[in-house]
């Protein structure tokens, strides 16, 4: 009982994402063109990355409800520095270059933080993350007024929507993410450390990882993903809405975490997982929209989804 | 001659085939109180738990009251009247105490309303039966462990307990608490409630108890009335040969030392953390084997961990290796040339989800990069040299370490210091819980690391390690040190009576405290 | 040691009172009876909300699901307003159990922690409330009574003519007040009440609140844990599902996506009110002053804007309110690190 929960454990995502995949190519009209390959993978893409700081977050035993707000600072940030709303550009090129940096960076601070209130108070993370999660779209709107900015600068957008090789530039701006992100994980000394960090905290401490310094850099290293992805959000569409960018994020990210594998108590984790586990998600709403069942349910699906995908990771611990 | 009030005989339980318990017996009378001793490991928590109902037995049969008895749970066990006072406390700090002794059973006045008021009053009365008068309105938290336990104690009385047993209950009590928590027992007698008593320390059961029952190896080796023993038979039971056998023979796998002892390598004077430890000073010199002896309780983990810097402590001052030893984390402490290996493996050693190999130089890897990444051929060639050398028994370097026996785990965690070259290695109960094969070879290797120069201080609670395998041993008595003894004059005996503060212990002009500057 | 002379609870009921006096002080109306009714009435929804999280995050638990359970009932009870107020109330409350079961069965079957479980449910709920409701707000029936609950006031039944005089005294106006007194106000008072009642003189309130201070010590005390556990998230979900209903009935429709973000509204309550997050200890009367002094945050920042001083958006409410939680979970940590230390 206990190998073929832990067989599912570690396959399950992937085998479920073929299934997926046969069965579309099976029964929905128009499965395998390019067109909706493009339209499911720019679903996921911003979830994806998201997911990957996440994936490292909860790697170290911790949770990040912060994402969504992030992102929605992110996004409503960068319309200013590269519409000229906020000081005169010398050139587009730069103005679109400190309105990717800074935001960026600034959300970075924010995941800083966090990690701060976790690693100083030994406030527990799902607490910690909940002031920004609650202040942190508060600060998103207020600087915007809650205005929706509107902007036409196609050289930025095509951050997300701009095409090579046929591909949308958010996709291999995921691909690359989830690449290096892997890789440091596995294979480099501080891909390790996260995970010992999240295995036995105190054994890593008492061998001499330092554990502070680890938790620290991963909730700014999510912080630093969700900026990416607010700024992909506003490219793709055109438009920078505080009220809405992000929201309701968290859920979509722990989701494709969990059900990609990675262990919510920490000390295991696996980014590809997360790609397949949004993938696997996404997938599932797009079989049912296209088979007429309606949007929401797909919620109902999502939520079973999480509950087994988690059922799995206990059968696996006793 | 009244019937026992508890019988359990042959009583034998494994855990995933290896045993704890091998025909166990052990046998209660009405308003007796019985000592229940040995080492660790050796079985009495595993009758205790038997007893109130955390685990069920493989074999055997258990009679209480008369009647055939199994317990399925705690609750049912405190139903039957066997009540267990832990050595932690297992109480609701934030509730009052009064809420504390009646959780669940608390007394109503109509419509499933909790009546306070009788409650705080019965709460109230229950305590000064045993002297004990606070304000039982009050959070649990706010009391002295003394306090808590009496409350535990009053918790069982008031479910009209026949049996209560009683686990290591003075460990975290001073001198005036023991007596009051002793006069408690002796009060429970009187009413008519037998006593197991589980502890280390021989003169606080030859005050109040009976009999004894010591078990060793998972058996009841000798039940006796207490008055018919000496300390040092008791302690030889326990141990379980003729003392002058094993002066002759040996216990342990500790050959005899070969090495050169070198100049100072780590002095920690007056070290104090907290309330735990108040005065501890112990030096190590290269080379040699210096034992931590003392009961549990002591302060000897919390002075280990002190000098590795795990935790920090309030006074004192540490010299390692010719400058300061002060550091302020491991990370320090580690890079100076420190090692430790902590008591407990679970908790605080292995990484369970990892692998052999990752386990292994997790405190190395930092140092095998090439150019950012972890040079895993490095690491392979590091792990595969420890795991011939050292003798660890696994299908390979990436095996999952959970899956390796404890003997093996510990052989991984001491490579995890040893591929480091430290100066000095710290092990805490490095054979606790491992089988014979395993500690004799963790013993020799010690020796061996020894006598190549490495400095060890060794904290065992088997007295036979120690006093085979150190050169020198300090003895630690509730956080302070009160002995020091030289290879020479190092004998189980000694060793014992400096730990228990015995009524034997005329041995003052041998009890030196050296101090360092 | 440190005991408590003044306990967090207390302390919160202190700044809410000097909040409502600065209120007073500066803003015409602040005090006034249509102003106070408002707050009231709209607060109500949130204040039972918290008080089922505050049940939960005594026994150490947490529930995500809130704001979609109340969100899933509203348009259960739109649907059912037609046949009566009754059947309205009774559906809403039913759904809130049915949702408050099944993460109960989560839990304790299948143990999966609460965060997991609840966010689960959270999702599930979001979705059949969107299915249910098409997609749309659903509207209620103005034909029954239905709307009273959450538009009425409960004891305008009784109100006597003279009261409206304008000229009539102290004792009049304040009489008038009482009886203005919104329905949904009154249902919050009475569940309080008798949460207050249950979680300080019933032995299942005193086992809520000792899981929350040691499980484990618990189960050994002869507890049972799992049906506590499993009582205090039903609890949850019928008083989300109460809720509910007074968001359809008070705003004429049930609305599928209403309702997120009022998780965090209640947790904040319950933390800022001086519950422990992790458990244990915690005071009902603190978590409704915690809901009333979030709640007052928004009506002093309409005022601010009213006032024409400075132009303080209605965002300013996230920011301030997560100020709030910043600044009392950081103070709860150096706390309870002192206590223990």
């Amino acid at each position: 009982m206990v190998d073929r929960a832990l067989f599912f454990q570690r396959f399950g995502v992937a085998i479920a994402a073929v299934l997926l995949i046969l069965f579309n190519l099976a029964f929905t009209p128009n499965f395998a063109t390019s067109q909706t390959l493009a339209v499911n993978l720019s679903q996921i893409c911003t979830i994806v990355i998201v997911g990957v700081g996440m994936t490292l977050v909860i790697a170290t035993g911790g949770i990040d409800l912060s994402v969504g707000s992030l992102m929605a600072i992110a996004g409503a940030l960068s319309p200013m520095f590269f519409t000229g709303a906020l000081f005169p550009l010398p050139s587009l090129s730069i103005g679109i270059t400190i309105g990717i940096i800074i935001p960026v960076v600034v959300a970075g601070i924010f995941g800083l933080f966090n990690g701060w209130l976790i690693t100083s108070f030994k406030i527990q993370p799902i607490i910690a993350t909940l002031v920004l999660f609650i202040a942190g779209r508060g600060i998103a709107q207020v600087s915007t007024n809650g205005d929706l900015q509107v902007f036409k600068v196609p050289e930025f957008q095509a951050i997300a929507i701009g095409r090579v090789l046929g591909v949308p530039f958010q996709v291999w701006i995921m691909l690359a993410i989830v690449s290096i992100s892997a890789f440091v994980l596995h294979r480099t000394v501080f891909g390790k450390q996260v995970l010992a960090v999240g295995g036995n905290e105190e054994a890593a401490r008492l061998s001499g990882i330092p554990v502070r310094r680890i938790k620290l850099l991963v909730y700014m290293i999510c912080g630093m993903c969700s900026g990416v992805a607010g700024l992909m959000v506003i490219a793709m569409n055109s438009a920078a809405d505080a009220n809405l960018i992000g929201l309701g994020m968290e859920l979509d990210a722990i989701a494709a975490v969990v059900v990609g594998g990675t262990l919510l108590a920490g000390g295991r984790a696996t980014i590809v997982g997360t790609l397949l586990g949004a993938l696997v998600i996404q997938l599932v709403r797009y079989t049912l929209l296209a088979n007429g069942v309606p949007d929401p349910a797909a919620l109902v699906v999502k939520a079973g989804l999480i509950v087994l995908a988690v059922w799995l990771q206990r059968q696996e611990q006793t | 001659m009244t019937d026992p009030l508890l019988s359990m005989k042959n009583i034998s339980k494994s855990f995933g085939g290896v045993p704890a318990l091998v025909h166990a017996s052990l046998e209660v009378y009405p308003a007796e109180v019985m000592a229940l001793v040995g080492q660790n490991g050796a079985g009495k928590s595993t009758m205790i738990k038997i007893l109130n109902g955390a685990y069920a037995r493989d074999s055997g049969t258990i009679t209480f009251g008369g009647v055939q008895w199994t317990a399925g749970s705690p609750q049912q066990a405190q139903r039957s009247g066997i009540s267990t006072i832990f050595q932690e406390i297992n109480l609701i700090g934030y509730r009052s105490v009064a809420e504390n002794i009646f959780l669940g059973r608390e007394p109503r006045r109509g419509f499933g309303l909790l009546d306070w008021k009788k409650m705080n009053a019965e709460a109230s009365a229950l305590l000064s039966r045993f002297d004990v008068r606070v304000d039982v309105r009050e959070p649990l938290d706010n009391f002295s462990t003394a306090i808590q336990q009496m409350v535990a104690i009053a918790r069982a009385v008031s479910f009209h307990a026949k049996l209560v047993i009683m686990d290591e209950p003075t460990s975290s009590l001073d001198e005036a608490e023991v007596t009051v928590l002793l006069r408690t027992i002796l009060q429970l007698k009187a009413d008519g409630v037998a006593v197991i008593f589980v502890s280390h320390k021989l003169d606080e059961l030859f005050q109040v108890c009976d009999r004894v029952t010591v078990m060793r190896d998972g058996r009841t080796v000798t039940t006796s009335n207490i008055t018919d023993m000496t300390k040092l038979q008791l302690v030889a039971s326990m141990l379980g040969r003729d003392l002058a056998e094993v002066k002759k023979k040996g216990a342990t796998a500790f050959k005899e030392s070969t090495g050169r002892v070198g100049d100072e390598l780590l002095s920690a004077t007056n070290i104090a953390i907290g309330h735990r430890v108040r005065d501890a000073s112990i030096n190590i010199r290269r080379g040699e084997i210096v034992g931590l002896a003392g009961l549990l309780g002591s302060g000897r983990t919390e002075t280990a961990r002190a000098i590795f810097a795990a935790d920090r402590k309030s006074k004192g001052n540490i010299r390692f290796n010719g400058s300061s030893g002060n550091f302020s984390s491991p990370i320090e402490a580690i890079a100076a040339g420190m090692g430790y290996c902590s008591e407990d493996r679970k908790a605080q050693g292995i990484v369970p989800g990892m692998s052999v190999a990752e386990n292994l130089t997790l405190a190395l890897m930092p140092s095998l990069t090439r150019s950012g990444m972890l040079d895993e051929t490095k690491q392979r060639q590091v792990v595969e040299r420890f795991i011939k050398d050292i003798g660890i028994k696994c299908s390979g370097p990436d095996q999952k370490i959970r899956e390796l026996s404890g003997g093996n785990q510990q052989k991984v965690l001491l490579a995890r210091w040893l591929c480091m070259n430290p100066k000095l290695l710290i092990l805490d109960e490095p054979t606790r819980g491992i089988d014979v094969g395993a500690k004799a070879e963790i013993q020799s290797l010690i020796r061996k690391l020894a006598n190549d120069g490495l400095g060890v201080l060794m904290i065992s609670s088997e007295l036979e390690e120690i006093v085979e395998g150190a050169s020198r041993v300090f003895v630690l008595r509730e956080g302070r040190t009160v002995a020091e003894f030289d290879h020479r004059d190092i004998s189980e005996s000694e060793v014992m009576h400096a730990m228990a503060q015995g009524a034997e212990a005329d041995v003052g002009p041998k009890l030196g405290v050296e101090t360092r500057g | 040691m440190i005991s408590f002379r003044i306990s967090p609870s207390m302390a919160v009921v202190v700044v809410l009172i000097l909040l409502t006096f600065l209120g007073a002080w500066r803003y015409d109306g602040f005090l006034g009876a249509y102003n106070v009714q408002s707050v009231l009435r709209y607060n109500s929804m949130f204040a039972l909300v918290s008080l089922g999280m505050c049940f939960v995050i005594m026994t150490g638990g947490i529930d995500l699901s809130v704001g979609a359970v109340a969100a899933f009932s509203s348009v259960v009870s739109a649907y059912l307003s037609p046949y009566g107020l009754l059947p309205g109330l009774v559906g809403g409350v039913c759904a809130g159990i049915f949702a408050g079961t099944i993460n109960s069965l989560i839990i304790t079957r299948l143990n999966i922690m609460p965060f997991i479980a609840t966010l689960a449910t959270m999702l599930a709920a979001s979705g059949a409330a969107l299915l249910l409701a098409n997609n749309q707000s659903v509207s209620v029936s103005y034909d029954t009574d239905f709307t009273f609950l959450g538009q009425g006031d409960l004891l305008s039944f009784i109100r006597p003519e003279w009261v409206d005089d304008p000229n009539v005294g102290f004792f009049g106006r304040a009489l008038g007040f009482f009886l203005s007194f919104p329905t949904p106000a009154w249902i919050a008072i009475i569940a309080y009440i008798a949460a207050a009642v249950i979680i300080n003189h019933t032995a299942f309130g005193r086992s809520v609140l000792a899981i929350g201070g040691g499980l484990e010590a618990s189960r050994l005390m002869g507890l049972s844990v799992d049906r506590t556990i499993f009582s205090v998230y039903v609890i949850s979900g019928a008083l989300a599902g109460l809720a509910g209903v007074i968001l359809a009935s008070q705003f004429g429709a049930g609305q599928p996506i209403e309702g997120i973000g009022w998780e965090l509204f209640a947790i904040a309550s319950v933390v800022v009110g001086g519950t422990l997050l992790t458990g244990g200890n915690g005071s009902i009367g603190g978590t409704l002053a915690g809901a009333l002094l979030l709640g007052i945050i928004f009506t002093i920042l309409n005022f601010e804007n009213g006032m024409g001083w400075i132009s303080l958006s209605a965002y300013w409410q996230s920011v301030v309110r997560g100020v709030f939680l910043f600044a009392v979970v950081v103070l709860q940590a150096k706390l309870s690190k002192g206590l223990r230390g």
